[in-house]
């Protein structure tokens, strides 16, 4: 385990130098936020041969729905904790071979597809502690620009300079392993124990 | 004498400002303590990173950018003279939250889309009303997050599956969705009645202390049974792995149709946010989750 502070836009070098278990640091201008509605949106745009407002290669994606405000007269993020990233599973590969983003992050992990785009892409997917908004909140220097308002708040892409945003734990590497398919693993493991503390036979 | 519906209007501001940037102190208590039993590091860390969080966003910041859907539970005394006002007072202070705390536009229109923009809608704020005995009303403020509401279910059992049925469904719940809800959470169990009288109570019991146990030692018992073997899943804070999978577990019950075993699970995640205050007829507020410095 590693700790590592990263500048964006981030090379698929040093992507694929990351392992599960490593913490990572990142500073840089390429942070932009995007759930579902982002992720079809950009996808949509590729397919169709357009350019979207900002260049993902090397970027951090970050799935979250901030709530941000606007002070005298520039945006600012207020709070912005990670979203269930799972929910993203059915655009994440596309979006990943669409525009080569080097780190998601995110809460709660991701599945087969996704794990199998980080290792043909060389990205990682990292877990960012769930409904920690006011710490990631820290992170997130500057809003630089908030493009598809008519999304809205939550959905919309924002343009992140971040400082120092952590600590993101690395779960998916593009190693093909995943803590979130260890945790299933053992878990499952666990399960007849369970069941025969609530009087349950399998 | 002041305005009614202004002290509702206000009252209900300060539980929604109080409820999304504190926590209530028998949850903060019990995060702390889980911090302080876990041994695995991931654990630890991510319990501390809820910690730091919750004294970063006690400077007035919403502690998860989830701020949730808008839920008050009301209970108004059959002789409170301002029932009328209270609907009307809570909608505003929903918009003025957003605005002014602020909190997230969480209100979508699942017919035509769009978000409303300012917490409120259709049916949104929902108030759940209840009259009982006095002279005064009791609001508290449930601001609801996403992630733990959609590891929410109801189960429609066959009677004969018995309470180890119940348990089951509890306990397979939180296998499905692991760490998925922001663990560590609270799960509330409403057992009987119907389906929404089911998922009702379920939801009812998030507002209970964490220390408070059932009444009744035959329920009380499969409390601290789903608390035990929950716990022991190994799913952790976030699902990464550890000790505390659950904060607590609440159940209650209602007589149910001889047919029907209808079961209700409510999943929390750990921002447990919720703020109560009661206002009397003179008017006078009493705020019990959050109390006014000096009281």
């Amino acid at each position: 385990m590693a700790e590592y502070h990263l500048t964006t836009p981030i090379s698929e070098e040093a992507a694929r130098k990351l392992k599960v278990g490593d913490v990572i640091y990142v500073t840089g201008e390429h942070v932009y936020t995007a759930r579902d509605e982002a992720h079809e949106r950009a996808i949509e745009m590729f397919e169709k041969g357009e350019k979207p407002p900002v260049d993902f290669e090397g970027s951090v994606i970050y799935h979250v729905g901030p709530v941000a405000w606007k002070k005298d007269g520039k945006w600012k993020i207020v709070s912005a904790g990670p979203t269930t990233s799972i929910r993203m599973e059915l655009f994440e590969d596309a979006f990943l071979r669409d525009y080569k983003a080097r780190i998601l992050v995110g809460k709660g992990g991701m599945g087969k597809k996704t794990l199998a785009a980080l290792k043909e892409v060389g990205a990682v997917y990292c877990s960012y502690t769930g409904g920690c908004g006011a710490l990631a909140a820290k992170g997130l220097k500057e809003v630089r620009a908030y493009e598809w308002q008519d999304l809205g708040m939550p959905e919309a892409l924002w343009v992140i300079t971040a400082e120092e945003f952590g600590p993101l734990l690395v779960t998916m590497d593009s190693h093909g392993k995943s803590i979130h398919e260890e945790m299933d693993k053992l878990v499952a493991s666990r399960k007849a124990e369970v069941y025969a503390k609530i009087g349950v036979k399998e | 004498m002041n305005d009614p519906y202004q002290v509702i209007h206000d009252t209900t501001f300060r539980l929604l400002k109080k409820a999304v940037t504190e926590l209530p102190s028998d949850i903060k208590e019990a995060l702390e303590t889980a911090r302080n039993n876990e041994t695995d590091e991931t654990a630890k860390t991510q319990l501390s990173a809820i910690l730091t969080n919750l004294e970063i966003a006690e400077t007035g910041v919403p502690m998860c950018q989830d701020t949730g859907i808008m839920i008050f539970y009301v209970k108004v005394g059959a002789k409170f003279p301002f029932a009328g006002e209270i609907k009307e007072a809570i909608t505003q202070a929903c918009r003025k939250a957003t605005k002014e705390i602020p909190i997230r536009p969480n209100a979508v229109n699942p017919i035509v889309g769009g978000n409303s923009g300012d917490n409120t809608g259709v049916k949104i704020p929902w108030i759940n009303w209840e009259i009982v005995d006095g002279d005064s009303a009791q609001i508290t403020a449930f601001p609801k997050g996403g992630g733990s509401e959609n590891a929410s279910i109801v189960g429609m059992l066959k009677p004969g599956v018995g309470l180890t049925g119940v348990k089951k469904l509890v306990v397979d719940n939180a296998f499905s969705y692991m760490g998925k809800a922001c663990a560590p959470n609270i799960i509330g169990v409403g057992i009987g009645g119907g389906a929404d009288i089911a998922i009702k109570i379920a939801k009812q019991q998030l507002m209970r202390p964490l220390n408070d146990k059932h009444p009744e030692p035959e329920v009380a018992k499969i409390e601290e049974e789903l608390m035990d073997a929950i716990n022991s899943s190994g799913i952790g804070p976030m699902g990464l792995g550890g000790k505390t999978t659950v904060l607590g577990v609440k159940v209650d019950y209602a007589m149910r149709h001889p047919a029907s075993l209808p079961v209700g699970v409510a999943v929390q995640c750990w921002a447990a946010r919720r703020s109560t205050a009661v206002i009397s007829k003179d008017l006078k507020v009493t705020y019990l989750t959050h109390p006014l410095e000096g009281n």
